[in-house]
């Protein structure tokens, strides 16, 4: 079974204005009946805040388990759908739904659902907080299931590693003409480069050192292009292989502008090798080598900004991306597909590692998630013609404590070394409003790369 | 000698429950289904709907056979469990075939249980279980309504009471003959069973309660029926809907304990190694640990083969089974009545709290049952709420002493607003 779309609720934009109740009605109701609302908002007194009873469309339906009549079932459109032929008005399904997703309505004599108005909820439509949403990434995982798998089935990673997710996703969607570098660390530990003389993979592997990926694909590319053939040319590389040991040959290639599609798989660390510090280890961490005891406190500087670090090369196009925000990373990994046409794409994966950052392997995508929710990882898109965008509101964040609080590697933090990372979190994300600010209106969308280092100099006071 | 990973005796919807858990988890082990019945598995509570003309016979399966093959299971009807060799995990059918098994499901349901009445067996009465029953019962009904006969129910359960609605709508006239002391016993507080039974009286419908019949007796085609304070009635129809008795004929021998049904632990596994059972077979163990009656309820059926399809599948999410409670919702002349959870004692004590809104004349009657701050049991007659959000508040034994008030005032959004909060 494929997955489905699905509507989601979040109670704490929802202010009970209850226009989603009324267009349900419009939408629902005929010349004989006024119907009744198939999404209900509700108020809890007690909690002090608004609640939502609306069918879920579940995945194993017990309204339909429970149904004597055969009357409820689960389509392949994901529609837990009801038949007004066959029910026989028992009211077993309402003892089945634990969410109250299908109520008697004395108006229109039987039982009424949610249908999801056939792919255009209108209660999604007339939310105007942004408390309802119509959450279709579910096509796009059955589009991408569709795309072939070509990584060998079994991968040797950590226990809950997302590394996995993002090797898969992206290769499935690059596709199999194509040259894939991975530099010594998680990726090729995990197995793309193979083992025992056998590849882990289904494109040509390579294996560069920590220092020259970036210059091994330029080669490569090149070669192929003289060739007449129209190669991707992929890199997935750890933080260490893209922005330290490896960043001379990045950089260079950034610059010239080489057609090369750099994916950075940003764990924070040499993680591989027993979790080093790296440049982009953030403030406070613990790591091998920045360790917590009678002296240390963690690392002592803050991370560099290695996706900023290569918007200012003025690629083609650079984005942030987290595998908590799927729809977020798939777009952007499109766009850098077609971008490496071009010129430079680079993509900067968040990745939490779930031994090195010491938290439950169960926790992956939430702690992902946490980082983007409380800024303390931004998600965002620069393109060369339209300059950056922020992906998604930045305005109010959660408490970055609610982020820190999850990880082992922050255990030891004092108030002090709490305010700085709080500090450098408000920072970033102002900087990252600046930048998209300077875009919108101005007219400069036309220009290109040029835009870029007068950002520099407006946010250095020139 | 056949082999199959998984055997499930039985097609209604403890069976097709554990199917749907099984493959869940197994996508490949070997699957057969036995059905006693010749026909698509039909759930006996639609069958009350069939005898009304509500449903058309065809069009009431609840699953079709291309659902068997996309299944991949091997869907087999007319065949009976006559024997079960637990020792060497074999089943005898009562062709005389063998079928091997790794792992079986007892989901063979109930049979009506027919009253000790004397001459019963010399008088001709209908049951209703399954699919042939309601046509014929079906068929009687109106040949009854239309000549404006008699009908007597026995049992003024579920089964009695739609029954004696069907037959009333179709012109006979009905009398029902329960020897408890209200309608629907164990399933509404007498409150909730007087307002009902009130309707039926409405509708012209004779309402015996605390009565026993004595004796039946047969007169031309039909027979006279005997009370046990000397009163008869005449009959042209006599249904029997006094309860059911799990079917567990087969069992003889086999190990399989078996007391009020199959016993069952929590993972619903019998005592024999490689054998569950789910569903009406079984002697489903109350989730209030106390005497309330438990079983026979559809959802709970539901659950009890989920259970035992992910335990049997070995599927690590398996939870154990929390215990029976009860739960029916009953349309009845277009009128609504649900109940879930249990009324309280007849000694309660302090611990126990009990609202009622909705007396003699008012428009809906509501009751909520609490004890130490925790929801027991709901009942309302023309007051709509959901009752499977009420059966999880129960079951995840919520604190709800500071809603009380506004449950009773209004259970539907009330108990919406706690389930957003709690497991949106």
């Amino acid at each position: 079974m494929s997955a489905t779309p699905t509507i989601s609720f979040d109670p704490a934009r929802c202010d009970g204005c209850g226009d989603c109740m009324s267009a349900c009605v419009s939408a629902k109701s005929t010349v004989e009946y006024i119907a009744q609302s198939r999404i209900r908002i509700v108020r809890d007194d007690e909690a002090g805040c608004w609640g939502v009873a609306q069918c879920r469309q579940c995945g194993d339906p017990r309204c339909a388990s429970v149904c004597p009549a055969a009357a409820l079932a689960k389509g392949d459109d994901g529609i837990v759908a009801w038949d007004a032929e066959r029910c026989v008005n028992c009211l077993l399904c309402t003892a089945g739904c634990i969410y109250g997703g299908i109520a008697f309505s004395p108006a229109e004599g039987h039982v009424v659902k949610c249908d999801q108005c056939a792919g255009a909820p209108q209660c999604v439509s007339a939310c105007t907080r942004g408390a309802l949403r119509y959450v279709n990434a579910a096509k796009l995982y059955n589009r991408w299931g569709e795309l072939e798998d070509l990584f060998v089935p079994g991968l040797g990673g950590c226990q809950g590693c997302n590394t996995e997710l993002i090797m898969r996703h992206t290769l499935r969607r690059v596709g199999p003409n194509t040259v894939l570098a991975t530099p010594p660390g998680c990726i090729p530990g995990m197995g793309s480069v193979g083992y025992n003389g056998m590849l882990g993979c289904k494109v040509p592997v390579f294996h560069p050192l920590l220092t020259n990926t970036a210059s091994m694909l330029t080669g490569i590319r090149r070669q192929y292009r003289r060739k007449g053939r129209k190669v991707t040319a992929l890199a997935l590389a750890g933080d260490g292989g893209a922005g330290d040991v490896g960043f001379q040959s990045l950089s260079g290639a950034a610059e010239r502008g080489e057609q090369i599609l750099f994916v950075c798989v940003d764990n924070e660390g040499y993680m591989n090798t027993g979790a080093q510090r790296s440049g982009s280890t953030t403030y406070g961490a613990w790591t091998a080598t920045t360790p917590v005891g009678d002296t240390g406190r963690g690392k002592t500087q803050d991370a560099k900004n290695l996706p900023l670090l290569m918007m200012w090369h003025g690629c083609e196009y650079v984005a942030t991306a987290s595998t908590a925000f799927m729809e977020d990373f798939y777009a952007k990994l499109e766009a850098a597909l077609d971008a490496s046409e071009r010129g430079f794409a680079y993509l900067h994966l968040y990745s939490p590692c779930t031994s090195g950052w010491r938290f439950p392997s169960a926790s992956n995508i939430e702690v992902a998630r946490k980082a983007v929710e409380t800024n303390f990882a931004l998600l965002w898109e620069y393109r060369r013609d339209r300059g950056l965008r922020l992906s998604r509101d930045i305005d109010d964040p959660a408490p970055v404590t609610e982020y820190l609080e999850l990880l082992g590697k922050f255990r030891h933090l004092d108030a002090a070394q709490t305010a700085h990372i709080q500090r450098h979190v408000a920072a970033q994300a102002q900087v990252l409003r600046d930048l998209a600010g300077m875009h919108q209106d101005d007219g400069l969308s036309h220009c290109c790369s040029s835009i870029v280092p007068q950002a520099v100099r407006h946010e250095t006071g020139g | 000698m056949e082999l199959f990973d998984y055997v499930v005796l039985g097609a209604s919807h403890a069976g097709l429950e554990a199917l749907r858990a099984i493959r869940a988890h197994d996508a490949d082990g070997s699957i057969a289904v036995l059905d006693r019945e010749a026909r698509l598995p039909v759930s006996p509570t639609v069958l009350p709907y069939v005898v009304s003309g509500k449903c058309a016979a065809d069009r009431v399966a609840l699953r079709e056979r291309s659902w068997f093959d996309t299944q991949r299971v091997d869907y087999r009807q007319q065949a009976a469990a006559a024997a079960l060799d637990t020792a060497n995990s074999r089943l005898r059918l009562a062709d005389g075939r063998e079928i091997s098994y790794g792992k079986l499901l007892l989901a063979t349901g109930a049979a009506p249980a027919l009253p000790p009445i004397e001459g019963l067996s010399d008088v001709s009465f209908h049951v209703l279980r399954t699919l042939d029953d309601a046509l014929a019962l079906r068929d009687v009904a109106s040949k009854a309504g239309r000549s404006a006969g008699r009908a007597v129910v026995l049992g003024a359960g579920l089964v009695g009471m739609h029954a004696a609605e069907n037959l009333v709508r179709a012109g006979a006239g009905v009398t029902i003959v329960e020897m408890r002391g209200q309608v629907l016993p164990g399933y509404f507080d007498p409150l909730a069973a007087a307002r009902i039974e009130a309707v039926f009286r409405d509708k012209g419908v004779e309402v015996l309660t605390g009565r026993r019949v004595k004796q039946v007796a047969p007169r031309d085609e039909g027979c006279t029926v005997l009370l046990d304070d000397g009163e008869a009635r005449d009959a042209d129809l006599l249904l029997a809907a006094a309860g059911v008795r799990p079917e567990v004929s087969y069992l003889a021998g086999s190990g399989v304990a078996v007391e009020r049904g199959i016993v069952v632990d929590e993972f619903m596994r019998t005592v024999a190694d490689n054998v569950w059972a789910a569903g009406d077979v079984v002697q489903t163990r109350s989730f209030f640990a106390d005497g309330t009656p438990a079983g026979g309820i559809l959802p709970d059926a539901v659950e009890q083969g989920r259970t035992a399809g992910m335990s049997m599948a070995g599927d690590p999410g398996v939870r154990p089974y929390p215990g029976g409670v009860s739960l029916n919702t009953y349309g009845f002349f277009g009128r609504r009545a649900l109940s879930v959870g249990r009324d309280a004692p007849e000694q309660a004590g302090s611990e126990w709290d009990v609202l009622v809104r909705g007396g003699e004349g008012a428009d809906g009657y509501l009751k909520l049952v609490l004890r130490e701050g925790r929801l027991q049991g709901i009942f309302g007659v023309d007051v709509l709420f959901d009752p499977g959000i009420m059966w999880e508040l129960i079951l995840r034994r919520v604190e709800i002493g500071a809603r009380r008030d506004a449950l009773l005032e209004n259970p539907q959004d009330t108990a919406r607003a706690l389930m957003s909060g709690l497991w949106r």
